[in-house]
């Protein structure tokens, strides 16, 4: 188990530099994912249009992990449906916890290290919960969820 | 009759007056170990101590040869068991100048103690219009018993702001504090920014009008003597897990006359004196507060930790880590970039909280775990201290009479690296 493992030079490059990172003014699905037990906090903005991901915006703090994580997510998701979105979740989280091998799209297989660091899976995975809850709650009860807490 | 059997755990080897670090760290089986490969260097001491092997001898043979229930069996064991937890109020009691060990309760630690104050006097006393003072350096669990007493009672809360360097502002502590206040609640010493607070000036002005303290002296037993009626405090809470001891023991020391006249915090066996179907009568100080079966072993460990550090000498051990602290402000004030929060060395106990610009602290504190080296990172349960530092998080290194010299000088070596680690990129 290496540190370069974890921060890879494209995680601290996503870190430095988040994509897609500020406001959404009129935003279709907005909400905020917190995780008390460190601090960490984001909001997620997205638009859709003709059911799927048009627009994507992403604002917080928190350490590398969580908003480059964060910030790759974001790449991925436009042109996605809300339900490929999810799925998408489900795969990247199911690779943070060392269960999915298969090769991750994009950016996000430089966040696989996070399996040696069980710490910090929480970090990884906090943007990729508040959209899956964002999904789940409209999916469930058709409302928009605002808020999204950790534990 | 035989004599009953004491709980032996041994004692310290009487170290020479001025003792050193080096010569009692091997009191503490833990600090041989290894994290990564490398040498462990424990700077989480504000979280939690480690433990001497005296303590862990104590509750070893309370379990191996006395357990057994306390104050109410007639058998040899309920005897040694019930004269053991009372020695250890008693042992707890001197540690602190209490007049008396019915003013010592056992609680599950500080969270509880200041939670039976907010509970049976707060209830009891707090009215609507009433204000209760407290400090932007609190802990939460000196901030939120109070909310959960103001949300039913209609009492108010207001907090004393802190100075640019971190110390309690007191000319608005005398503004602040005034005829509605009921409760002034403060930390001894701030588990952020290593702030030493004037509790004898806050209790002068606090009793001058006509209210209370109760002092969270969680991050100030440990460290350094504690005289608790010398200072005016009528409520002092803190935690066995902090200062040697194991975790699950605390104690909440209160003046006799407001613990006679507050109600019970909870109810059940112990605290009673007679119990009816629709009503009972209440037990003597303490065990008024003690309701259950206590944490038995857990407070005769905190009375081998007093034991312990009594055999160093408080003063001893609050000499070892200013000298320590001081030489690890310096050397960190001289890590460039490095943000240091709090007041200067000469003012602050063993603790030095602080940020590496444009790397996050859970970041570096990962970086630092890697050599071993174990430091907290994140809002120490001080939201409002973070806020009114304008940060988010902070790092914290803490440290205990037995870290030395050498492992400060590994911390900042670590930080240097974690600088260009992340610096190359980070910039």
């Amino acid at each position: 188990m290496s540190l370069d493992d974890l921060y890879r030079e494209v995680i601290l490059a996503h870190y430095k530099r988040p994509h897609n990172h500020g406001e959404l003014p009129g935003a279709d699905i907005a909400i905020e994912g917190k995780n008390p037990a460190c601090g960490d906090e984001l909001k997620l903005q997205l638009k859709l249009s003709e059911g799927k991901v048009s627009e994507v915006r992403f604002s917080g703090h928190g350490c590398a992990i969580s908003q480059s994580s964060a910030s790759m997510m974001t790449d991925q998701l436009k042109g996605k449906t809300l339900d490929e979105a999810f799925q998408l979740a489900e795969d990247f989280k199911s690779m943070i916890r060392g269960e999915r091998k298969a090769q991750m799209p994009g950016d996000l297989e430089a966040l696989r290290g996070v399996t040696k660091f069980p710490v910090r899976v929480k970090c990884a995975t906090l943007a990729w919960s508040t959209l899956q809850y964002a999904i789940s709650e409209q999916r469930t009860s058709g409302r928009l969820a605002t808020g999204y807490v950790e534990r | 009759m035989t004599e009953l059997q004491q709980v032996r755990y041994g004692q310290v080897a009487a170290p020479t007056a001025n003792w050193t670090a080096e010569e009692v760290r091997h009191h503490f089986p833990i600090l041989a170990r290894k994290v990564h490969g490398k040498p462990l260097i424990y700077l989480d001491n504000a979280a939690t101590s480690q433990k001497p092997r005296m303590v862990l001898e104590a509750l070893n043979q309370y379990y191996k040869r006395h357990n057994a229930n306390v104050h109410r069996g007639v058998h040899t064991l309920a005897a040694e068991a019930t004269q053991a937890f009372e020695v250890a109020r008693a042992k707890v009691a001197r540690f602190i100048n209490a007049p008396s060990p019915e003013q010592v309760i056992f609680t599950r630690g500080t969270t509880e103690a200041i939670n039976l104050v907010a509970y049976a006097w707060g209830l009891e006393n707090l009215r609507s219009g009433d204000e209760i003072v407290v400090t932007e350096m609190e802990h939460h669990s000196n901030l939120v018993p109070w909310h959960l007493a103001a949300r039913r009672t209609g009492a108010t809360i207001k907090a004393i702001p802190i100075t640019i360097d971190g110390k309690l502002d007191l000319d608005q502590a005398r503004q602040l504090i005034g005829p509605k206040t009921r409760l002034v609640a403060v930390a001894h010493v701030s588990n952020v920014l290593g702030t030493i607070n004037p509790i004898e000036e806050l209790t002068a002005l606090a009793h001058a009008r006509g209210a209370l303290v109760l002092v969270d002296g969680a991050q100030a037993v440990p460290h350094m003597p504690v005289d608790v009626p010398a200072m005016g405090a009528d409520f002092y809470a803190f935690s066995s897990h902090k200062m040697c001891g194991p975790t699950g023991a605390g104690v909440l020391y209160g003046r006799r006359e407001l613990l006679e006249a507050m109600p019970p915090f909870l109810g059940g066996g112990e605290m009673i004196s007679e119990v009816y179907i629709d009503r009972s009568t209440y037990n003597v100080l303490p065990y008024k507060f003690e309701a259950g079966t206590p944490n038995i072993a857990q407070a005769i460990g905190l009375g081998a930790g007093v034991d312990y550090l009594s055999a160093l000498g408080m003063e001893r051990i609050h000499q070892v880590e200013r000298e320590l602290v001081a030489y690890a402000y310096e050397r960190m004030r001289q890590v460039e970039g490095l943000q240091l929060y709090g007041p200067g060395p000469s003012e602050r106990a063993g603790l030095v909280a602080f940020n590496l610009p444009g790397v996050h602290p859970h970041d570096l504190a990962t970086f630092l775990d890697q050599d071993g080296i174990a430091i907290r990172a994140g809002h120490h349960c001080a939201q409002p201290l973070m806020r009114a530092l304008k940060v988010q998080s902070t790092a914290r290194a803490s440290f205990y009479f037995y870290n030395a010299a050498d492992e400060v000088d590994a911390l900042v070596a670590s930080l240097q690296r974690a600088k260009e680690y992340f610096g190359h990129v980070l910039g």
